[in-house]
């Protein structure tokens, strides 16, 4: 019994030791890295490495690839490597500050209600309940018919909604250190709510809580594309990758005579799947699938 | 075939492990549980497995079944079971043999036991699996097995769930359960060890009749020298995957070859000359304290000397956590009066100044959860001297040294993570921590409890010396009796949470004057084989613990339900 | 038993509770719309004795507690109230009677998918766990997580281009009728379908499997291998009885995973249901349609939750049999 319990412990207490080591990283998370890195480059560098202007018109509309569009142009005639390009600015960037402000509220409220454990805690949660109780991208959708889809609109909506999921999880994990003894030894040598949070607790939950920032910004950055998708997220002529796939859909038909064209409207998606995909590997990983010794 | 029996000669070896070496996977390596290890059970003897958490006893009870944990592996070796290599064996017939000739009873009753199946039926499944005997037959023989092992209302026991049983019932029923198919060897591992002091002695008495009814072997597991000894023909010790020595029992205990052996018993040993102060450094007077509607202290008045070791003692649920935590201001007391050195001392912490904060510290019992894993052990002492008090900086470092010197601990430990460091060490670094406030008074709340033997023993010491050197009050909250020997000057005994007794070690233990008092200290065993024997000998003439009568009302323990 | 039913009555208040506030909020959608609206729905015919009668109707003029309450009856009666759209020309439909028949069209895709995907992740739950880091497990979990990863409408047009447009197996539009025959219906869905199975048995596959790794994580399962019972016969004994509660909570979660996933999918297939009703309602901000939607998709949402906790409770023996 003590044996398994001793290798679960100290598996916990290396968690960053694991992560600060370069060998033994399995090949599927550095090639996921690298994906993360070269989008966020893109990102990053769009005015450079875009061959033209976002919202430049040309007059060819639903060109092939050829040289002077490399992957043709969509039907309005814009080139679709810029604007897939550009789409990584702006649909990585809402999703980033949205997912940024969930995280901060949720955490935030979270060691309050974990701290507090008492009034607060329930009204905070069965607020959290009531929020949760509504699938998000319903409640989602409700919002932005009322309020309308500036992008200011859509962070703080998704980024409110998220924020309650974010409460939970920082929650249980805050609870799970709160009543640990060394927190109970700080109280006692009369320590205030504000040092408990910051030296004892949160060093304590900060790489579990790193991992699931990372799956939340997963999790907001498909739903804006989705909502994008759906036609209430991001609005023309900002290019973004949910929008590019409903515009450029109905080329999937001509796959039986131009397989490229017939990829077209996937490579917007195929690019929201990367960087999912590559996320979740790098989570996955980081938090050490092996479960301990068993029996089985 | 497996499951038929094996005609064998009185003397012939039953079980023969041979020079098993033992690797478990830990963090990426593989490291060495057990190195060359050898052990021989012969037909209907009792072998006592004794050794400190680490030994390896465990892996080797498991073992003796043919059963290697996932996560190990055997490197070399053999386990020869009635003839058969069981290592070498498949699957499917190690099967055979497990639950039918030889059986398990595990630590944890209420976790081996499965939440959702009655109890009758989890006794005779593997009876019935391994076709010794059809379905009525082995019920019924189930329902004397339960009566034979002192179960209360055994016809109709079998019918609860596990979580309608109290511990000591349970780790009973594992045992009728092990002896159900009438296996030639049982592996007791450490089964009373999680049981209060109280129903050891039912389940010990149980266990060891019932092997000797049946002319079971058995493998009895333990850290506690004094349980083994009254369970086992022959002891066998272990250390750190090792064996130390064997022989038999009485032979061992009157004649110990190695020094470890004899370390085993070293805070039995200890034995504290009581002084008495008139000065008192915390007085309760009527305290009463609940958690929400239950009540947990019922008028508790009590005094701790200056500069003395005062030693609460009872077993769980008595209360002497709780009071603890209302002397460190973590639980307010619903009414009474708590006085530090005169002075009005409030109930929670909020409204305590900061000086009454700092003259009083707590040490935990588990030193893993009591520190900070992500602090060195420079942020852990140096806090409460930045809290505390404003030291420059060469001042504070002097300080540091200073502490951790006084715990035995040298200067480079300072930059060490807690992860690093021993069970024992990690204690130190708490005691540290709690010394650098310059406390007057230190409540540790069942420090050693979670040591070896050996470590104990070093952290009793610590404690002692410290005392003498710089005058702390200690209010030493424990369930064990030997540790209150070993430490106390005064002694109070609590017991559902009021005050059974209390005043000077040799006024309260030395002979115990008080009913409830005698029975908890004689349900400890003592390193003496004989010890059990006399004291169910003696149960007639005095009162069983359970029936000792607390105030106006005879409160009976939960074992008769 | 008694105290079971009073836990049972406990989380269907519960449940009743977070309804009234989601209506709640619903409700609220329609008060704090910007700008004049009643202008903004009668469009062209927005004279001012038809927009005053448009307020009046739709109570904007009345205090709010007494619109809520007066809303809240209505629904319970059925009747949602008409739609925004139409109202410009003069034809007017009631909500009800086009919500309905989208709401059977989305139960009966969400079943179909349902019935396949959900079998199938716990077969394959319990393997893996069973495997646990051969070859075999190590597949499944990669191919799970990069699953999961996938947005829906991706799958939607992967599907579409290999299994319609280049192999011409399946229909890419999934327009049902209500008069189709049930194998008609079943060829015309099997696609959205398929996406939604592709979408839900990744999830529901991983939470299975980690219910039941942390099940035989428990020590009885240990003492069950070491009483000589084989690893089938441990599972069937001793580890199911204890996963009844769960594998009803992964299926409630699922069930209502897929109730936001249909919306996407209904879309990308132009599927009659819900969702996209919902979708074109947003669109053309039909409040009283996005009210009716809201309020069914949450009541789905809470009525299976509350039913995985239902399942929670009733097959705890500690419940069940108090001391």
């Amino acid at each position: 019994m003590t044996h398994r319990n001793d290798l679960l412990d100290s598996k916990m207490r290396n968690h960053w030791r694991h992560a600060c080591k370069l060998r033994g990283v399995p090949a599927s998370v550095l090639v996921s890295g690298a994906v993360l890195a070269g989008f966020a480059l893109a990102a990053i560098f769009a005015p450079v490495l875009a061959p033209y202007g976002e919202g430049e018109v040309f007059p060819q509309s639903y060109a092939g690839w050829d040289r002077h569009f490399l992957l043709g142009t969509d039907s309005l005639g814009r080139d679709t490597l810029t604007r897939l390009i550009y789409g990584a600015r702006n649909s990585i960037g809402v999703a980033l500050a949205a997912a940024a402000l969930s995280f901060c509220t949720g955490v935030a409220l979270g060691l309050v209600a974990a701290l507090n454990r008492s009034w607060l805690d329930e009204v905070l949660g069965r607020a959290a309940d009531i929020v949760l109780a509504v699938p998000s991208l319903i409640f989602a959708l409700m919002l932005l018919a009322m309020f309308g889809s500036s992008v200011l609109n859509i962070i703080l909506i998704i980024g409110f909604l998220d924020a309650s999921r974010v409460f939970r999880v920082a929650r249980s994990l805050a609870l799970g250190i709160a009543v640990m003894d060394y927190v109970e030894a700080a109280r006692v040598r009369g320590e205030g709510t504000l040092w408990l949070m910051w030296r004892e607790i949160l060093p304590n939950i900060a790489p579990s809580l790193a991992a699931e920032f990372g799956l939340r910004f997963s999790f907001v950055f498909l739903t804006i594309a989705s909502l994008s998708f759906l036609g209430v997220g991001l609005q023309p002529p900002t290019a973004d990758w949910g929008s590019m796939v409903r515009e450029t859909a109905s080329l999937i038909t001509f796959a039986d005579f131009d397989l490229k064209a017939g990829i077209t409207p996937l490579l917007p998606a195929m690019s929201i799947a990367a960087i999912t995909v590559a996320i979740n590997f790098v989570v996955d990983w980081f938090f050490g699938r092996e479960d301990g010794a068993d029996v089985f | 075939m497996f499951s038929d029996p094996v005609p064998v000669t009185e003397n012939s070896a039953l079980l023969e492990i041979r020079d098993i070496h033992l690797e478990g996977r830990s963090g990426g390596r593989w490291r060495s549980i057990l190195s060359g290890v050898n052990l021989t059970v012969r037909r209907g003897e009792v072998l006592g497995l004794i050794g400190e958490s680490g030994a390896g006893k465990s892996t080797l009870g498991l073992l003796a079944m043919g059963f290697v944990r996932a996560g190990c592996r055997v490197t070399s070796g053999s386990v020869r079971f009635l003839d058969h290599d069981l290592l070498q064996s498949r699957d499917a017939d190690c099967d055979r043999l497990r639950g039918a000739r030889v059986t398990y009873v595990a630590q944890s009753a209420s976790a081996s036991f499965n939440p959702a199946l009655r109890l009758l039926k989890q006794t005779v499944e593997s009876t019935i699996l391994h076709r010794l005997s059809r379905r009525d037959a082995a019920e019924r023989d189930a329902r004397e097995l339960f009566a034979a092992l002192g179960l209360p209302t055994p016809e109709t026991f079998g019918d609860r769930y596990p979580h309608q049983a109290s511990g000591g019932q349970l780790q009973r029923a594992m045992t009728a359960m092990a002896m159900s198919p009438r296996p030639d060897l049982i592996v007791f591992d450490e089964p009373t060890t999680a049981l209060d002091v109280t129903s050891q002695v039912e389940v010990l008495a149980a266990m060891r009749d019932i092997v000797r009814r049946f002319d079971t072997a058995a493998i009895y597991i333990t850290h506690d020298l004094a349980v083994v000894s009254q369970m086992a023909d022959r002891i066998k010790v272990m250390k750190d995957g090792r064996e130390v020595e064997e022989a038999p029992t009485r032979d061992m205990l009157a004649n110990p070859k190695s020094d470890y052996t004899r370390s085993l018993w070293a805070v039995r040993k200890m034995n504290k000359p009581e002084v008495d102060s008139e000065e008192y450094a915390i007085s309760a007077e009527n305290l009463c304290a609940s958690y929400g509607s239950v009540k947990v202290l019922h008028d508790v008045t009590l005094k701790v000397p200056r500069g003395r070791t005062t030693s609460i003692v009872g077993e769980s649920g008595s209360g002497k956590s709780t009071f603890a935590r209302v002397i460190a201001g973590l639980l307010k007391p619903d009414s009474g009066a708590l006085q530090f050195f005169g002075q009005q001392l409030d109930g929670t912490l909020a409204k305590r100044s900061r000086e009454d904060l700092r003259k009083i510290q707590m040490i935990y019992q588990t030193a893993d959860t009591a520190i900070n894993p992500r602090q060195s052990v420079r942020e852990i002492v140096g806090r409460p001297l930045d809290f505390y008090f404003s030291l420059e900086r060469a001042e504070k470092e002097a300080r540091l040294r200073e502490l951790l010197g006084q715990v035995g601990l040298a200067a480079e430990y300072l930059d060490r993570y807690p992860a690093e460091l021993s069970g024992g060490q990690k204690q130190r670094v708490c005691i540290a921590r709690a010394l650098a406030a310059e406390p007057e008074v230190i409540v540790c709340d069942e420090v050693t409890s979670a040591l070896d033997q050996v470590v104990q023993e070093g952290i009793l010491k610590l404690l002692l010396s410290l005392q003498e050197m710089l005058g702390v009050t200690y209010i030493f909250i424990t369930h064990d009796l030997n540790t209150v020997k070993a430490i106390s000057d005064r002694v109070v005994v609590m017991r559902a949470g009021r005050i059974v007794d209390q005043g000077l070690k040799s006024e309260v233990l030395d002979p115990p004057r008080e009913a409830y008092t005698r029975a908890l200290f004689s349900s400890v065993p003592t390193i003496d084989p004989d010890w059990l024997t006399r004291l169910l000998a003696s149960r007639s003439t005095v009162m069983e613990l359970n029936e000792v009568p607390l105030g106006p009302v005879a409160i009976r323990a939960e074992e008769n339900i | 038993m008694n105290h079971i039913f009073f836990m049972v009555v406990k989380r269907v208040a519960l449940g009743l509770v977070t309804l009234i506030a989601v209506s709640m909020i619903a409700f609220l959608s329609m008060q704090c719309l910007p700008g004049d609206f009643a202008t903004q729905i009668l469009g062209q015919s927005a004279t001012p004795e038809a927009v005053a009668s448009l307020r009046h109707e739709l109570g904007l003029n009345d205090r709010m507690l007494h619109r809520y309450t007066l809303w809240i009856s209505n629904v319970l009666q059925g009747d949602f109230g008409t739609s925004f759209v139409g109202r410009g020309q003069g034809t007017p439909r009631e909500v009800v009677y086009l919500v309905l028949p989208r709401l059977e069209n989305s139960l009966f895709l969400a079943s179909f998918a349902a019935s396949i995907a959900i079998p199938l992740a716990l077969v394959l739950g319990v393997l893996t766990a069973l495997w646990r880091n051969t070859v075999f497990d190590r597949v499944v979990n990669a191919t799970t997580l990069v699953s999961i990863a996938l947005p829906e409408f991706f799958v939607a047009y992967s599907l579409i281009l290999v299994l319609s447009i280049m192999t011409g197996w399946f229909p890419s539009l999934a327009s049902i009728r209500p008069d189709m025959p049930l194998y008609e219906k079943l060829y015309t869905t099997a696609l959205p379908a398929f996406t939604l199975v592709l979408v839900i048995l990744a999830h529901s596959m991983r939470m299975a499997r980690a219910s039941i790794i942390g099940l035989l994580g428990n020590s009885y399962v240990e003492m069950a291998r070491l009483k000589g019972l084989s690893r089938l016969r441990t599972i069937l004994r001793h580890v199911l009885p204890n996963a009844w509660a769960p594998i009803a909570n992964i299926i409630a979660l699922n069930l209502a995973y897929l109730i936001v996933g249909v919306v996407v999918v209904e879309v990308v297939f132009v599927y009659p249901g819900l969702g996209q009703l919902m979708v074109d309602s947003v669109r053309t901000r039909d409040m009283p349609v996005i009210q009716a939607c809201i309020l069914l998709f949450s009541g789905i949402f809470v009525l299976l939750n509350l039913l995985a906790d239902i399942v929670s409770i009733a097959t705890n023996p500690r419940l069940l049999h108090p001391r």
